[in-house]
């Protein structure tokens, strides 16, 4: 059986979608999305997206490994076993700075990447989209707006005629497997 | 009115400080060592900072370009600030008592002798002003002739060479041989990170007072340069630090062991927050960077910062135990050499052209955007 995945517009360049963008931004729809082949400056505002939350993550991905590594080195060293080292203290904080900045960044970094992963939703194998022929040359050199069938402003004759509105190269209904 | 201000508070600073000099004139030199250095970095901020934009072929700096080259063409007023240090050094520098050297001192003659240090002295100067001069010069004929721009790139590669040397060498001579037994490979890198954090601080504040049709796009470029080499300024100076803690030989501690007692410790230990955490937490957002009150905030915290960190690299060398007492005639100095800069860098900026218009990237500077 087949059920409605969305409707995607096809446009030819950043400009085009940014101001078709805008127009789906203040026709009030929440589930859809712009697909570019690159980063387009200023589709961020166009769509009215809101700062993303990742920074978050990282901060508190960061002042975590901060603290892991601090308590391990603290433990395993001043603790656990200690070791006369060059006839240092055990407590040793300034060797405990090079790690604890690493461990930080490490952390940080893995943060940023697998957060942006999740949120993204990936990695997933399949998506209704890649049923559509035109929408291969996304990662080429076209300009797609997809607006999902689930959001709840959805209709397909009035959400064609938004698209339309906003000067397409060619509309398409993609349908999705259930 | 504003320069008869500015001339009343320079009078004001340097007359306190020569009260200072009447009372004890060694200790009060350290004063003024302080002071000069402290100013001096931030025309050498502003002119590291030019130089790079062309270097780099920046689009997005042009527009702020023309504060920073005001601020660099001050240089040849820190030539004639640096005659009493050149006539009363032999006060200063510990290895200019050639009778009591050891032979460590001995061995390092040939570079730290009078004679050699003012060589060196008056080559940093003239280096800095050729730089300062010609690259000032060239941009004010960039505005009618834009083919000046090749110009401008091309010696920039020279320019920035001849830098990094004079600025570093100018380092080891006026503070590193303050404790001239002590040496440190990184200590150039140090001053210089400590130089372009004066200059990126004292420019945005100098814009802020403009009517540079700027964006908070290119404030938050400023705050991200700043922030960068706040985090850069902590990454040296503990690397620095790091090493000789962990070797502990004697003739490298010496450094820190100074800035460990006499009440100096309390200092080293307020650079790591003064400098690092408080700057680094206060401009990190973005939201902070592109909020003017914010962003002036930190540039000026991170201005009064950097005079400490260079008062931290002085004084201590003074031999002083009851360095507070003194402290009222440092700060004069400070704010008499502070005060003439302000008027030199108002007079240069007086009728000039605050943007550079013939230059080819003004309007993707003028359009410039931070996504």
């Amino acid at each position: 059986m087949l059920k409605n995945y969305g409707l995607i517009a096809e446009y030819e360049s950043p400009h085009a979608i940014c101001e078709a963008s805008k127009r789906v931004r203040d026709a009030g729809y929440q589930k859809w999305d712009a697909c570019t082949p690159f980063p387009v400056h200023g589709l961020d505002k166009a769509m009215g997206l809101k700062d993303s939350v990742l920074p978050w993550f990282v901060l508190v991905a960061g002042i975590t490994g901060c603290a892991l590594i601090s308590w391990l080195m603290i433990w395993v060293a001043a603790y656990d076993y200690p070791l006369n080292i060059g006839g240092k203290p055990t407590w040793s904080v300034p060797a405990f700075v090079p790690p604890a900045f690493e461990v930080t960044i490490l952390f940080s970094s893995l943060m940023a990447v697998f957060g942006m992963f999740a949120l993204c939703g990936l990695p997933r194998l399949h998506h209704p989209l890649f049923h559509s022929k035109k929408f291969e040359r996304v990662t080429d050199d076209k300009f797609f707006i997809v607006i999902e069938a689930q959001d709840a402003l959805f209709d397909l004759e009035k959400t064609k005629d938004l698209l339309n509105q906003t000067h397409p190269v060619s509309i398409e209904l993609v349908e999705e497997q259930l | 009115m504003q320069r008869l201000v500015l001339l009343g508070l320079a009078i004001l600073g340097l007359g306190s400080w020569f009260l200072g000099f009447q009372a004890d004139p060694t200790r009060s030199l350290y004063g003024y060592l302080f002071a000069f250095v402290s100013v001096l970095t931030i025309p050498l901020g502003c002119m590291v900072f030019v130089l790079i934009q062309h270097l780099t072929r920046a689009g997005w700096s042009v527009l702020v370009r023309r504060i920073a080259e005001f601020g660099m063409a001050t240089v040849p007023l820190f030539a004639v600030l640096f005659l009493p240090i050149a006539l009363l050094g032999h006060d200063l520098f510990p290895w200019s008592h050639v009778e009591h050297l050891d032979e460590n001192l001995i061995k390092k003659m040939p570079y730290l002798n009078m004679k050699f240090f003012m060589i060196r002295a008056a080559m940093y100067f003239v280096v800095w002003t050729g730089i300062a001069v010609w690259f000032y010069r060239k941009s004010l004929a960039q505005d009618a002739n834009p083919n000046v721009t090749r110009q401008l790139w091309k010696w920039s590669t020279l320019g920035i060479v001849l830098f990094a040397l004079s600025t570093s060498f100018a380092s080891f001579d006026w503070l590193m041989s303050l404790q001239p037994h002590w040496y440190s490979t990184v200590f150039g890198v140090y001053f210089f990170a400590g130089c372009f954090l004066a200059g990126l601080a004292f420019m945005s504040l100098a814009l802020m007072r403009t009517s540079i049709p700027l964006k908070p796009d290119h404030y938050h470029d400023l705050g991200k340069l700043l922030f960068g080499f706040t985090v850069f300024w902590a990454y040296i100076g503990f690397s620095q630090f790091m090493l000789y803690w962990y070797a502990n030989i004697p003739e490298e501690t010496e450094f820190y062991m100074r800035r460990l007692e006499d009440g100096w410790q309390s200092i080293s230990w307020a650079l790591l927050f003064t400098n690092f955490f408080i700057p680094f937490f206060v401009i990190m957002s973005r939201h902070a960077k592109r909020n003017k009150k914010v962003f002036a905030f930190g540039c000026l915290w991170i201005l009064c910062a950097h005079f400490l960190d260079i008062y931290w690299l002085v004084m201590p060398t003074s031999g002083d135990e009851h360095w507070i007492n003194f402290l009222p005639y440092d700060l004069g100095a400070l704010l008499g050499i502070l005060a003439l800069f302000m008027v030199a860098f108002n007079w240069i900026m007086k009728g000039q052209s605050m943007i550079p218009k013939g230059d080819p990237r003004l309007k993707e500077s003028l359009a410039f955007e931070n996504y």
